[in-house]
Parts: C-alpha cells; sequence; structure tokens
C-alpha cells in the first residue's frame, strides 16, 4: 500500500494472510437483528404518531365506540401461542426432526393467519361502521400502526410458508436452519411489538 | 467478535447463538400469559377507578412483559454475539425514548398552546 511497506526488508504487516475462516452465515444472525432494530425505529415513528395524532377523533368514533377488547384479547392469545408453537418449533429443529419441525411450523402458521383474520375481521367491522382512515388522525394513524404490524406478521406467513418447501425439499441444512432462526428473531419480535400495540393503542384507549 | 466466539462457531456454524430451551420457552409462556392477563382485566373490570393510575399500572406490565419476551424468546444476553447485539438494542432504545418523549412533549405542548380562546386576541400585535 504505501512505498515504505514495499520497499522495506521487514514487510509491516498491514493484514492477515491468512483469513481466518468465517463460518458461512457466521454474521447473519447480528445482521438480521441490527435489520431488527431499524424496524423497531419505524414502529417507534408510528407509535409517536398515534400518540401525537390519538386523540383527535374529528368529532368522529372513538377508541371506546370501536374497540372490542374481548376480540384484542383473543387476538393477543392467538399471536402469544404462535410465539411458543414457534419456540418449539427451534426446539425440534435443534434435534434434528424434520417431521416435528414442519408439524410446529404449521401449528404457528395457522395461528399466524388465525390473527390476521380476527384483524382483518376488526378492520372490516370499522369501516363498515364508517370508521376508515379517512375518518380521523386517529383513524389514519391507528390504521397506519396495527395495519404495518398486520403486514408484517403477512409477510412472516409467506416466509414460514417458503421456508417449510425449502425444509420439506431439503431438509434441516444449516443454510435452512440459519433462515429458520432470522424466522424465528423476526417472529418473536412481532410479537414484542404487539405488546406495545395492545397496551398503547387498545387498553389505553380504552381508558380515555 | 472474540476468539471465543470463533473457537465455538467452528462447531456450529450459527456462532454459539443460544436457542433456548423447553423450560426457558415454558416459564416466558407462562409469565407472558400472565403479564397480558392482569392488564386486560384492571382495563376491563376497571378495579382501579383512577385512569392515570391504570394507565401507568398497564404500562409497567407492558415494559416487564417486552424484557420477558426479550429474555425467554428472543435470548437476548449480553454475550451474544459479542455484546453487539444488546450494544444495538440499546442504542435503539434510547432512540426509540428519544422520538416518543420528544414528539409527545413537543405536541402536547404545541396543542396546549394553540387551544382556541386560550389567548385573547385583542392583545395580538
Amino acid at each position: 500500500m504505501t512505498s515504505t511497506a514495499i520497499t522495506a526488508d521487514t514487510e509491516p504487516v498491514f493484514h492477515l494472510e491468512e483469513e481466518h475462516a468465517h463460518a458461512e452465515g457466521g454474521s447473519t444472525m447480528l445482521g438480521f437483528w441490527l435489520y431488527l432494530m431499524s424496524d423497531c425505529l419505524i414502529f417507534a415513528m408510528l407509535f409517536a404518531a398515534y400518540g401525537v395524532l390519538g386523540g383527535n377523533y374529528a368529532a368522529g368514533p372513538a377508541p371506546k365506540d370501536l374497540f372490542d377488547l374481548d376480540l384484542v384479547a383473543v387476538n393477543t392469545a392467538m399471536l402469544l401461542f404462535s410465539s411458543i408453537t414457534y419456540g418449539f418449533a427451534m426446539l425440534t429443529m435443534d434435534k434434528g426432526r424434520v417431521a416435528a419441525t414442519q408439524a410446529w411450523l404449521a401449528v404457528t402458521m395457522l395461528f399466524g393467519l388465525a390473527f390476521l383474520s380476527i384483524e382483518l375481521y376488526e378492520f372490516a367491522h370499522m369501516i363498515h361502521e364508517g370508521a376508515t382512515p379517512q375518518r380521523s388522525a386517529f383513524l389514519s394513524s391507528f390504521f397506519t400502526l396495527v395495519g404495518t404490524h398486520g403486514l408484517h406478521v403477512t409477510f412472516g406467513i409467506v416466509w414460514m410458508v417458503t421456508l417449510m418447501i425449502q425444509v420439506a425439499r431439503y431438509g434441516l441444512i444449516e443454510a435452512n436452519r440459519r433462515r429458520l432462526m432470522c424466522l424465528s428473531m423476526f417472529w418473536h419480535f412481532l410479537d414484542v411489538v404487539w405488546i406495545g400495540v395492545f397496551t398503547f393503542v387498545y387498553l389505553m384507549g380504552m381508558l380515555r | 467478535m472474540s476468539a471465543h466466539d470463533h473457537a465455538e462457531g467452528h462447531g456450529h456454524a450459527h456462532g454459539g447463538a443460544a436457542h433456548g430451551s423447553l423450560r426457558g420457552y415454558l416459564i416466558g409462556f407462562i409469565l407472558s400469559v400472565i403479564l397480558t392477563a392482569i392488564p386486560f382485566w384492571l382495563v376491563m373490570s376497571g378495579v382501579i377507578d383512577d385512569k392515570q393510575a391504570t394507565a401507568i399500572v398497564i404500562m409497567a406490565f407492558a415494559v416487564v412483559q417486552i424484557v420477558v419476551h426479550m429474555v425467554f424468546f428472543l435470548h437476548m444476553n449480553t454475550a451474544s454475539e459479542g455484546g453487539w447485539s444488546m450494544l444495538a438494542l440499546i442504542f435503539t432504545l434510547i432512540l426509540v425514548v428519544i422520538v416518543l418523549t420528544g414528539s409527545l412533549w413537543v405536541m402536547y405542548h404545541l396543542n396546549a398552546n394553540m387551544m382556541p380562546g386560550l389567548h385573547d386576541m385583542r392583545e395580538m400585535p
């Protein structure tokens, strides 16, 4: 690089000649964690927007008129069950049991689909009552925040189906294990975001 | 990344990331169920008369449950990935706190000061 490095008898070592072995995908987990943190910032912005605009009803419906806490409780249970079943999928993956892993992934996916269905039913019900995103700033920020979370769950399910096909075709190879661990982080992260949603949006909305 | 991580990384290609155990997942799940059920019960039954007190209590439950999820489901600890994931998490949390408190604080005062009828228009220049 520098002239001294070339001319000197004992060349100073600027880099290790023998690159120590990096296992393939060795940095994937950290990289994916950094992606999740940036995703966390997206949700922080949406939470901030909801926190600022959540009280602006524009003489329209308020949280008390719209939210059904029983439904939200069922929804929360669905996501929590899907979290533990994904955990079981990871445990069976560690033991290398392909069929059991696939079964737990399928159960997780069904809970995820149940969550989405309930959320879509809730949205459809609200829109049917005239509580559309255009109705008030409260509803705009509500649909953006909860809808973004729902979109994440949707993509998580798409990812899960993809990985189930991958595992069915190639088995629990190293790459598939790594992918399943990334999805595990993604899925549990979505559950963490949902804790914020049901606390700040639904429960505190009912207290307003 | 420390040499220790690489030593482990040769055995498992996933760099010694914690996987958790059945016991860990079950403890996390049971704690989560309890920490979810109590706030729902508090709001649905209205046991605490003071709404602000209820809000503070359910927020505290949410914070505890987020920590439970981080530890038992996401297997966060100071050692994973040589401490970098914890560092990224702390950095993110600082940003989240700045964004949330900053937005709420500024916009609350903006709303309060822009309230119609608060200022007498005759005093305006």
